[in-house]
C-alpha cells in the first residue's frame, strides 16, 4: 500500500470523515485539484460542489459540500464546509424546490446582503443538482 | 396556628412544587448531555478554523489592506455589546450574572465617554437590560435553540453583526456569554469579535503555505464565516451552561422541598397529637366532673 494522506471534512457542527485515503478531488474556486500524498502547503477556498475520494484508483465516496475552505499539508487534507451531504443523501425532487426557492429569493432581494445571500443559495443549489448528474469519473 | 387542614394544604402543595423542580432536573440533566456532545462536536471546525486564520494572519501581517475585520477601522468611539442569555428563567443565576458582567462593562465604557450599542441575544437579557439602558438596546434575538441550537441561527446573527459593521454603526464588538466548566461552576467571558485577535497568531509558523486565490481574497471569504463560529461557540458553550446551571438550580429546590416538607410533616404530626390529647382531656375531664 502506497503512502496516503489524511483527509477530514468538518462542518460546524460535527466532524463527518477522518480517514487516510489515497487521493481526494477537491472542488477549488479556481478549478478541481487533487491532492496526494505530499502535496504543498495550500490554503485555497471551495466552491458548492462535489468532493470525490479515491482509493486503489476507484472513487469510493462522493460527498456534496456548500463551499468553504481546504487546507493542505503534506500529510493532511482538511476541508472546512457549512454544508456537507453524501451525495447518495442528495434528491432530486427537493434539490429542484430548493433551487426553484433560491431563484424566487433572488428575484425578490433587492439591497445588497440579502441579494449576496440569496446568490449564493442559488449558486449551491445549481451545483447540488449537477452533482446529481453522472460524474465524468 | 394553623388548623390540621392547613397544614395538609401546604404538605400537599410542596410536594407537588418537588415534583416539578425534579422533573425540571431530569430534563436539564438529559438537555445538558445533548448540548454537552454538541460542543464537543462544534470543536474540530472552530480548531481547524483557528489553524488557518492564525497562518493567514501571520503572511498579512504587516501588510497593507488587512480586511477591517481583523484589524479594526482605526476607531474604538462606538461600542456594540453583544449579550447572550437564555430566553427562560429557572435557572440559578446564570442570566443574572452574565448581565452584571455586561452591566459594569458598560459602565465603564459609558464612564470613558465611549458611546455603547446593546444587542441582546435571549429574552432574559432584554428583560434584565430594559430597565436601566432601554435606549441603548438595539434589537432583541430571542428563541434561539428552542430545541437544539443549530449553525444557521449563528450565521444569522453574524449577519446582522456583519451589516451593522459594514454601514459603521458600530467600531469594537464584544460578546457575553457563559463559558461552560461544569453543571456547577460557568464563568461569565468576554470575547471580542471585532476586530478579531487571533489567538497564537505569534506562534513561529514553521509550514509557508499557497494561497489560491491570494491571502486578501482567503481572508475577506474567511473573517465573516468565523465571525459565524465563534458566535456559533459562544450559543453552544452558553446552552450547555444554561443547563447545567438550571440542573443545579432545580436539585437545590428539589432538596430545599425535601427539607420543607420533612419540616412540615414533623409540625403536623405534633398538632395532630396535641389536638388527641387535648380532646382526651376533655372527655376524661368531663367524665370526672359527673
Amino acid at each position: 500500500m502506497a503512502e496516503q494522506t489524511l483527509f477530514e471534512l468538518v462542518s460546524p457542527e460535527r466532524l463527518l470523515v477522518s480517514r487516510p485515503v489515497d487521493m481526494v478531488v477537491v472542488p477549488g474556486t479556481e478549478g478541481d485539484m487533487g491532492v496526494l500524498p505530499g502535496h504543498a502547503p495550500l490554503i485555497a477556498t471551495v466552491r458548492p460542489g462535489v468532493i470525490a475520494v479515491f482509493e486503489n484508483g476507484q472513487v469510493i465516496d462522493r460527498i456534496f459540500v456548500g463551499g468553504g475552505f481546504v487546507e493542505v499539508t503534506g500529510e493532511r487534507c482538511t476541508v472546512l464546509a457549512e454544508e456537507a451531504a453524501p451525495l447518495a443523501e442528495l434528491d432530486r425532487g427537493r434539490t429542484e424546490a430548493e433551487l426553484k426557492a433560491a431563484r424566487e429569493d433572488l428575484a425578490d432581494a433587492r439591497e445588497e446582503p440579502s441579494r449576496k445571500a440569496a446568490e449564493r443559495q442559488v449558486a449551491i443549489g445549481e451545483a447540488k443538482l449537477a452533482a446529481l448528474e453522472p460524474q465524468p469519473y | 396556628m394553623p388548623s390540621l387542614k392547613d397544614l395538609k394544604v401546604r404538605i400537599n402543595s410542596v410536594k407537588n412544587t418537588q415534583k416539578i423542580t425534579s422533573a425540571m432536573k431530569m430534563v436539564a440533566a438529559a438537555k445538558l448531555r445533548r448540548a454537552q456532545e454538541q460542543a464537543e462536536a462544534g470543536r474540530p471546525y472552530a480548531e481547524r478554523m483557528e489553524r488557518i486564520l492564525g497562518s493567514l494572519a501571520t503572511a498579512m501581517a504587516g501588510r497593507e489592506g488587512a480586511p477591517e475585520l481583523l484589524v479594526g477601522n482605526g476607531r474604538d468611539q462606538v461600542h456594540l455589546v453583544i449579550v447572550m442569555t437564555s430566553d427562560r428563567g429557572l435557572c440559578g443565576g446564570f442570566n443574572s450574572s452574565i448581565v452584571r458582567g455586561a452591566r459594569k462593562f458598560i459602565r465603564e465604557l459609558e464612564t470613558a465617554g465611549k458611546q455603547v450599542k446593546i444587542l441582546c441575544v435571549g429574552r432574559k437579557a432584554r428583560d434584565q437590560l430594559r430597565r436601566d439602558y432601554a435606549r441603548l438596546i438595539v434589537d432583541t434575538i430571542d428563541e434561539i435553540g428552542k430545541r437544539r441550537v443549530g449553525y444557521a441561527a449563528a450565521t444569522e446573527i453574524a449577519d446582522r453583526v456583519m451589516a451593522m459593521f459594514a454601514a459603521g454603526e458600530f467600531d469594537v464588538a464584544t460578546a457575553f456569554y457563559n463559558k461552560f466548566k461544569s453543571a456547577m461552576t460557568q464563568f461569565v467571558t468576554q470575547t471580542q469579535l471585532i476586530p478579531f485577535s487571533v489567538p497564537g497568531a505569534t506562534a513561529a509558523q514553521d509550514v509557508f503555505y499557497e494561497y489560491e486565490p491570494d491571502e486578501q481574497d482567503i481572508l475577506a471569504a474567511l473573517l465573516p464565516r468565523n465571525l459565524g463560529v465563534q458566535i456559533f461557540r459562544a450559543l453552544l458553550e452558553n446552552s450547555a451552561s444554561e443547563q447545567g446551571a438550571r440542573m443545579t438550580a432545580m436539585d437545590n429546590a428539589t432538596r430545599n422541598a425535601g427539607e420543607m416538607i420533612n419540616k412540615l410533616t414533623i409540625n403536623y404530626n405534633r398538632s395532630r397529637q396535641a389536638f388527641i390529647t387535648k380532646e382526651l382531656i376533655e372527655i376524661i375531664s368531663g367524665a370526672e366532673a359527673v
